[in-house]
């Protein structure tokens, strides 16, 4: 079995042992052990709604030091087009880049460029896929990729296979830095991926070992903010232009990727809660017209990721601000639109189903387990207050089951117990 | 007799929305409990197609599911107007939905065609005025 690698973990020290991020989890992978949560990596997906929830930050994502990039390497930025909305006053996406390169980075290399090319892609797998595929399920948002593949197991085969953006960009931006300095080595270049989320890293993380990855480093996008603040001048004319357009940099928020499509005949969601209920749906087969469904994880899209820093709704609008003055589209396929997509434009396939969630390999000894569920959960108060550490009573009755817990850590019903015994008590006095 | 799973949901004849979460919880039970892939899915279409027949021409009604680990039975029972010839009924495009329901996107006529579709086995029994009650099987492979 393949060991998914997380990027959301638990500072300790910091744990009260609240109730708020077991409740939050959408995969109820989280539980309070001893005093602390302790999130069950089979279940967890990422998403970050924990960081995003916890009253304590005792959540905390795991990305690289931007004081740890090797200065001796030919760094190349790889800014995601969220970044652009962070800023107030910035109405011109090259004083931007222009920020990174003051800031130290070699070169820059716009995520948003190579979603200007993925998006010419999308267009043409779509157009030649047969009617009766479709709806195709983005595959941008690495949450929205895991949570598929463990819990909607049949709409797996409907995500787009395409590779996302930022692994492309990756490579574009090496081959371009190799071509145009012929002095450096591939391993002299290092790509630097500014993220709004926690769930890129886990994404470069899983990496399959076949699979060459072209992310070297991913920072976080709200450790870099503070620091190109310094960095980003209106007085001084950019040396840099900026080369993705209005599609490019829509992908920042819910609806851009999408809208780019020029199909009508797409849904757009975020949020967590809202993609499960959309995927619950398309499950059921709920929308025969779809062509394409765009999910994001974080509310709003990726301008709302848990490491931005603008509130979401505002970076939407400054994004707005900045596309007035961008072209619509930088970034064409050149070649006949029938060719068939290049195997480097082709992304790893979700790896073999296996329910995180199953009671027992063996379907006799789950449905067996199922029927102690029943019983069990029928005796629980039903109040979902989480004292036993489980977000639900259901759960609670699941853990029971799977001998993660007992009957005795309900604590209404002790109370309960404890109560009639003193009843019983007084009756014999 | 061998124990059967059972779980009941009330189908909400007021409200439109919540049809088809009977056959959204049902499906974490199954795959928790290991059923394939592709029979959880037929059967949340099925049960789907089914939850909003009853909320468009039944005002809502009862869901049950009985689980066994070789045979789901899905029933679902309404007191509805009845079906006056299930053979009509039966073939695709064949609707009585009024049309604010077909302004809605439904009503086209596939609901019981599909549910026959996606069942091993369906049964519908139905006495105009007094309601229908259908019987779906599905056999995992």
């Amino acid at each position: 079995m393949i060991v998914y690698k997380h990027s959301v973990s638990l500072d300790a020290n910091k744990c009260k042992g609240c109730t708020t991020c077991l409740r939050r989890c959408p995969t109820q992978a989280i539980r309070v052990r001893d005093g602390k949560a302790c999130i069950n990596p089979a279940l967890c997906i990422d998403c970050g709604e924990c960081i995003r929830k916890c009253p304590y930050q005792a959540k905390k994502a795991s990305f690289d030091d931007l004081d740890s990039l090797d200065r001796s390497k030919y760094l190349i930025a790889l800014p995601a087009p969220s970044l652009f909305g962070q800023f107030a006053n910035l109405d011109d996406a090259d004083y931007l880049l222009q920020g990174l390169l003051n800031f130290g980075f070699n070169e820059v290399f716009e995520v948003a460029k190579a979603a200007e090319i993925v998006t010419d892609y999308t267009r043409r797998y779509i157009r030649a896929s047969e009617q009766n595929k479709r709806p195709f399920i983005s595959n941008a948002c690495p949450v929205v990729v895991r949570l598929i593949s463990l819990r909607f197991p049949s709409l797996r085969s409907k995500l787009v296979p395409l590779t996302p953006p930022v692994e492309v960009a990756g490579r574009m931006a090496k081959e371009r830095a190799l071509k145009e300095h012929p002095e450096l080595k591939e391993e002299d270049i290092k790509t630097v991926f500014i993220s709004p989320c926690p769930a890129k890293v886990s994404w470069v993380k899983n990496t399959p070992a076949e699979k060459k990855c072209y992310i070297d480093y991913v920072v976080s996008m709200s450790d870099v903010y503070f620091r190109l603040l310094s960095k980003m001048k209106q007085d001084q004319v950019p040396e840099v232009e900026s080369e993705s357009g209005v599609v490019g940099i829509s992908w920042a928020s819910s609806g851009g990727e999408a809208s780019a499509l020029m199909n009508d005949h797409y849904l757009a969601a975020d949020g967590i809660e809202n993609i499960i209920r959309v995927l619950d749906e398309i499950e059921t087969g709920h929308f025969p017209d779809l062509e394409f469904v765009e999910l994001n994880a974080c509310p709003g899209g990726c301008v709302g990721g848990v490491m931005a820093v603008e509130n979401p709704y505002i970076a939407r609008v400054r994004l707005q601000s900045i596309r007035r003055y961008m072209p619509v589209m930088m970034n064409y396929l050149p070649d006949d639109p029938d060719t068939p997509i290049p195997e480097v434009m082709l992304g790893t396939k979700p790896g073999e189903y296996s329910s995180a969630e199953l009671l027992h390999a063996d379907r006799a000894k789950s449905f067996r387990m199922m029927f102690e569920i029943e019983r069990i959960a029928k005796m629980l108060p039903g109040m979902d207050c989480g004292s036993c550490g489980a977000p639900t009573c259901r759960a609670h009755a699941e853990d029971i089951v799977k001998g993660e817990s007992t009957l005795d850590d309900c604590v209404i019903r002790m109370r309960e117990l404890l109560q009639k015994q003193k009843e019983q008590d007084e009756e014999h006095v | 007799m061998e124990d059967v799973l059972h779980y009941h949901f009330d189908v909400d004849g007021d409200n439109f929305a919540s049809a088809g979460e009977a056959s959204v919880q049902v499906k974490r039970l199954f795959r928790q409990m290991g059923f394939p892939p592709d029979l959880i899915r037929r059967i949340s279409i099925a049960m789907y197609e089914g939850e909003i027949n009853m909320v468009i021409h039944a005002h809502g009604g009862d869901a049950d599911v009985y689980v066994q680990p070789d045979l789901i039975r899905v029933v679902l029972k309404d007191s509805g107007p009845g079906i006056k010839d299930i053979s009509l009924a039966m073939q695709e495009g064949y609707s009585t939905a009024p049309d604010n329901i077909r302004s809605l996107g439904f009503g086209a006529g596939m609901g019981l065609p599909n549910m026959k579709r996606y069942s091993d086995d369906m049964q519908i029994e139905s006495t105009v005025g007094v309601g229908t009650t259908i019987t779906m099987d599905f056999i995992p492979a």
